[in-house]
């Protein structure tokens, strides 16, 4: 096998070939470190860290000979630049930690690594997650490995806030990464660059170390390029942490052995509410496709009503800010990163004078309107409003659970836009999150999964909502749909 | 609600975050279109309905109060921007 279709190869097919000893998991790294390194061009990762890789892959081959292979032994990963790593540098993309060496493991990582898998290196993201288009990373744009069919090589936005791993696993620099999902930041940059990504139920995976956004909203989840490799890297990512007060104490369930396309008996809603006005027609076309799919699965389509949709951009941009301008207030230029002390400041001036220098805009908007909306005497108004909004959100999910088992949607409202195109107006970057938010707000599993492409040539996500706890049912439908899309395109090198 | 410059100077005061009054006067702008989108919120009717605290069904564990973590001094202060006589330092607070 030469290199370049060793980096072809997914999850499950590295995990196989490496047990079958078709290849070895050091000529997988080998040829991984070397598609990151040729991939500069793209800036999606922050820092890479071959030796890790190359140290990960050298114990699964001695795993192998001693018969002790693990699950991801051999798999080499991109790490969300949100995860801490102990030894390695983790920024959140912001100014404000540049310099800090965790020393300490996220939880997540832990599990990935003791799992066998490799770190090939720290991906870019937007600052903090704060963004739909990974434009507000303080060390620069990811470009997405797509362009556009019009010859205008415009540089493409490859989503966000999981930007550097969807543009990582689209660009074949590694076969898998870490994301995590606020507002739809794991399934809309999947969206965007034609791969697979699962956010899991709230609570599934550990926040444990996860460098915290909105932490009643983050969660962590598998970004791939087919449904089962979300579905092993799931599993190993998941499950009861006691270091995280929000952790569900249940059983990781088997999610890869229980994959199946076949949707007999199982009852599909679609939501008359996310046909928003102004929705390309391809989309509207997309998501006729995927009930055709999932009829053909054996599934039978049913309208449902989620009345409160049209609420649930404006809760969140309530509420996750609300609880950023808390979770950020970290960030003081005492414990760890950034100090601006100016000549004869007092600790007041200093606190100030650090954030003002080590957040970016997005990140300071969203900080102060979340400072606003808690302030006295709005506070009722505002959060309090909100989180009832959300009991409302949440109640329209569990009432259409009643009569389907999962809801079908499009993943975002547009395919990719170009670098640039929606930096100017904050309101318009946030529409795009107009149909993962509501998921979001409501804890559910939900996954995007790769569909077809619009009239550019750039690709299109499908959206599968499932009922809480149930992962196993939005990664079938995933399959089924996966099973007839028959999505093959991938971006042309150029980088 | 709109806001003005100085309630703008107030939140960034708050938030600890220094302003020019250039970036407060650029920012009343920016607070007031996505204030008067979020206000939207106000017309929902929530009338006897509670806030949602926790979206998937948990309960708040208890454990054994003992110490599970703990003596790794160095280790906290090994990103401090500065650290002297195994403390975090800061400007003088206290005159």
């Amino acid at each position: 096998m030469t290199d370049k279709s060793l980096t072809d190869l997914g999850i499950a097919a590295i995990r196989d070939g490496v047990k079958a000893g078709a290849f070895t998991a050091r000529e997988v790294a080998e040829a991984h470190v070397a598609a990151v390194a040729d991939a500069r061009a793209l800036n999606a990762f922050l820092v890479e860290t071959p030796d890790r890789a190359l140290a990960a892959a050298d114990a699964a081959d001695a795993d192998r000979a001693a018969g002790t292979l693990k699950p991801l032994s051999g798999v080499p990963l991109g790490i969300k630049d949100l995860f801490c790593t102990e030894g390695v540098e983790t920024t959140a993309a912001s100014g404000i930690l540049k310099g800090f060496t965790p020393t300490y493991e996220s939880t997540i990582t832990a599990k990935l690594f003791a799992a066998g898998a490799g770190m090939l290196g720290k991906l870019n993201l937007d600052q903090f997650a704060m963004g739909s288009s990974n434009e507000t990373s303080a060390f620069g744009n990811v470009i997405s490995p797509w362009r556009r069919g019009d010859g205008g090589n415009a540089p493409m936005a490859p989503g966000g806030s999981s930007g550097g791993s969807s543009a990582a696993v689209a660009a074949r620099l590694c076969p898998g990464a870490t994301g995590t999902d606020t507002g739809g930041s794991i399934r809309q940059p999947a969206a965007f660059t034609g791969i697979a990504g699962i956010k899991p139920t709230y609570g599934r995976c550990s926040r444990w170390g996860v460098i915290a956004f909105a932490s009643s909203l983050d969660q962590a989840g598998p970004m791939a390029r087919d449904v089962r490799d979300c579905a092993i890297m799931l599993e190993a990512m998941a499950g009861f942490d006691a270091k995280d007060a929000t952790s569900l104490d249940l059983p990781v369930p088997h999610w890869e052995a229980n994959l199946s396309g076949d949707l007999k008996g199982k009852r599909v809603g679609v939501p008359a509410e996310y046909r928003v006005d102004g929705m390309p027609a391809e989309i509207e076309a997309l998501w006729r496709r995927g009930e055709e799919y999932l009829r053909d699965a054996g599934a039978e389509i049913v309208p449902v009503s989620l009345p409160h949709t049209a609420h649930a951009l404006p809760t969140y941009y309530i509420i996750a800010p609300a609880e950023a301008s808390s979770n950020l207030a970290r960030y003081d230029g005492v414990r760890y990163g950034l100090r601006d002390l100016p000549d004869g400041a007092n600790l007041q001036e200093m606190y100030a004078a650090t954030r003002a220098a080590g957040f970016g805009a997005e990140v300071r908007r969203r900080i102060m309107i979340g400072t606003y909306v808690l302030s006295a005497g709005f506070y009722d108004a505002y959060y309090t409003k909100a989180q009832k909004v959300r009991a409302l959100i949440a109640r329209d999910f569990e009432r259409a659970f009643g009569a389907c088992d999962v809801i079908l949607t499009p993943t975002a409202p547009s395919a990719a836009f170009a670098l640039g195109e929606k930096m100017a107006d904050p309101l318009a970057m946030y529409l795009n999150d107009v149909f993962t938010v509501p998921s979001s707000l409501a804890g559910l599993p939900a996954m995007s999964v790769p569909a077809g492409l619009d009239g550019q040539g750039l690709p299109l996500g499908l959206q599968i909502i499932g009922r809480p706890f149930d992962e196993q049912g939005v990664l079938n439908a995933g399959l089924a749909i996966e099973q007839r899309a028959g999505f093959v395109a991938r971006p042309e090198k150029w980088w | 609600m709109s806001v003005d410059a100085a309630t703008v100077r107030k939140v960034a005061s708050l938030a600890r975050i220094a302003v020019t009054d250039a970036e407060a006067e650029a920012l009343v702008p920016e607070f007031n279109n996505i204030l008067g989108w979020i206000d939207q919120l106000a017309a929902v009717d929530t009338d006897g309905i509670e806030p949602l605290a926790a979206v998937i069904p948990n309960h708040l564990r208890l454990r054994d109060d003992v110490v599970t973590d703990g003596n790794v001094r160095d280790k906290v202060l090994a990103n401090a921007p500065e650290a002297q006589h195994g403390f975090f330092a800061v400007p003088k607070v206290i005159e």
